[in-house]
């Protein structure tokens, strides 16, 4: 297929890398002031070297990527919350357009997911966003697969960051801000880590897995969420819960009509009691039990292996 | 809760006894002997059963499974099982408070848990190391009627907002696999 980026951070980078060897070409890319684009392939190489030795991919301005020739958009610009623009606006663009979107940013989904099943009805192009949730992990296949109605309930460690923060204390009896140097350090946490120590993050995630377990019924944003995060959780109470044989984890929640994230309290040899930055989501199964698929939550690479197990569905459909 | 049999429950035991030396320790000994962890015994010496025995209300914990073992164990003794089991106290929870829980008034705290919640606390453990910017953190084993989990967590949010508290619950129905 004919791919074009909007997005040229990790997860953009390394879908324009890593198009060629799943069969597809890119015809343009966009950071959020540039753009390089060719209706019979850009020089992947080329453009993310001029982004790297002088801060845009490309000369050409981001409105002539959305206009370019493509087949499907993949919309990887940073998650935005309330009216989840600029994301948004470029769905619409592509949607407009009668082209297929696959999306990484959570905000659209997360956000306005109304709006967007609505400009998706209306196109000829189809949209897909397994890669907002759990990167690498095919979490959102799996509940369609199952079928939305058999599935009750959804619960899972959401958020690399935070999991790598608790999963250290705990196995390291270190303090919080510790931790979290040390997560900056190593390129795990943001300079601002408040999006994923906050649990807003993870909430988007659960929320987004909310709108696709309604199906449509019900419409699900970030103010139906119920949020705690981890920031300065003392180590004294990681202490305290594993001498009892438990720890604690960021845990996002979904179920019938609620959506939560919160610390909680696991048994260590829980399976959801993942370390460092891996995550775990369970579906609870009216029929099959109880499930769980692991993998890496984040990461240019692993979440870009998620756009094209979407992008891979828009062929076959 | 879950299907899981490696879950430990909290359980009361009735019994009762003969009035004979050595029949208390006699009753005890298949807890002992079947992984039961002897929480408390309630020995009514005064009083006694329609039968002239002397009844015995033993808390303990156990797995399901281990539980199974020592009640039939006791009915192999020949000591008379009256009640076990699912009854009051039958479920247990664990929950961490954070926060400045000595200046808040920690007895007070835990006394309003109980009152509140009508639950009783069944082991508490208390972490107040410096330089954790004042904030310590207790864990609470709280034992609570059947179907109550619930309701016992939401009383326990209240008050642990009303004191500025966080409470790190326990995730019900998940982790256990």
């Amino acid at each position: 297929m004919r791919v074009a980026i909007v997005g040229a951070g990790a997860v953009g980078s390394s879908v324009a890398e890593l198009a060629g060897e799943y069969g597809h070409t890119v015809t343009a890319l966009a950071d959020s002031g540039s753009s390089a684009v060719d209706p019979d392939g850009i020089d992947v190489d080329a453009a993310l070297e001029r982004k790297r030795t002088e801060g845009v991919v490309g000369s050409g301005d981001k409105r002539a990527a959305l206009d370019a020739e493509y087949d499907v958009l993949v919309e990887v610009t940073p998650t935005t919350l309330g009216d989840a623009e600029p994301g948004f606006g470029h769905v619409r663009t592509a949607l407009e357009r009668d082209r297929h979107v696959v999306l990484a940013n959570k905000g659209p989904v997360a956000e306005r997911y109304a709006e967007l099943a609505e400009l998706a009805a209306a196109s000829e192009g189809e949209i897909r966003f397994e890669a907002t949730v759990g990167g690498a992990i095919p979490v959102l296949s799996t509940i369609t697969d199952f079928d939305t109605a058999h599935i009750t309930a959804v619960r899972g460690v959401l958020n690399g960051t935070a999991n790598f923060i608790l999963s250290r204390m705990a196995a390291e009896g270190l303090g919080y801000e510790h931790v979290l140097a040390e997560a900056q350090d190593l390129g795990v946490a943001e300079a601002d880590p408040s999006f994923d120590v906050e649990g807003t993050d993870a909430a988007l995630k659960c929320v987004i897995i909310a709108n696709v377990l309604a199906d449509g019924d019900t419409e699900y944003t970030l103010d139906d969420a119920t949020v705690e995060g981890i920031h300065e959780l003392p180590a004294s109470a990681l202490e305290l819960a594993k001498a009892d044989g438990r720890t604690i984890r960021l845990i996002g929640e979904v179920s019938s009509d609620t959506v939560r994230v919160s610390p909680r309290l696991v048994p260590q040899d829980s399976a959801l009691a993942v370390t460092g930055t891996r995550n775990i989501v369970q579906l609870e199964t009216t029929h099959a039990g109880r499930l769980n698929i692991s993998g890496r939550g984040a990461g240019g690479p692993e979440t870009a292996s998620a756009i094209f197990a979407d992008i891979g569905r828009l062929e076959e459909s | 809760m879950s299907d899981s049999t490696n879950e430990v429950t909290a359980y009361t035991v009735r019994l009762e006894l003969v009035d004979r030396p050595g029949e208390l320790l006699r009753a005890l000994e298949p807890i002992a002997e079947h992984g039961g962890n002897l929480l408390s015994i309630f020995h009514e010496r005064g009083n006694l059963t329609p039968r002239g025995h002397i009844p015995v209300e033993v808390d303990l914990e156990a797995n399901t499974e281990q539980f199974d073992d020592i009640v039939t164990a006791l009915r192999e003794e020949g000591i008379n099982v009256i009640q076990a089991g699912a009854e009051q106290y039958s479920e247990e929870l664990v929950i961490v408070l954070v926060g400045h829980l000595v200046e808040t008034d920690l007895s007070h705290t835990l006394s309003r848990l109980q009152s509140e919640t009508g639950s009783s606390v069944r082991d508490f453990s208390l972490s107040a190391p410096e330089g954790d910017s004042g904030a310590s953190s207790a864990r609470l084993r709280l034992a609570t009627q059947s179907g109550q989990v619930e309701e016992v967590i939401g009383t326990v949010r209240e008050i642990a907002a009303e004191k500025q508290l966080r409470v790190v619950e326990p995730l019900a129905g998940g982790g256990e696999a």
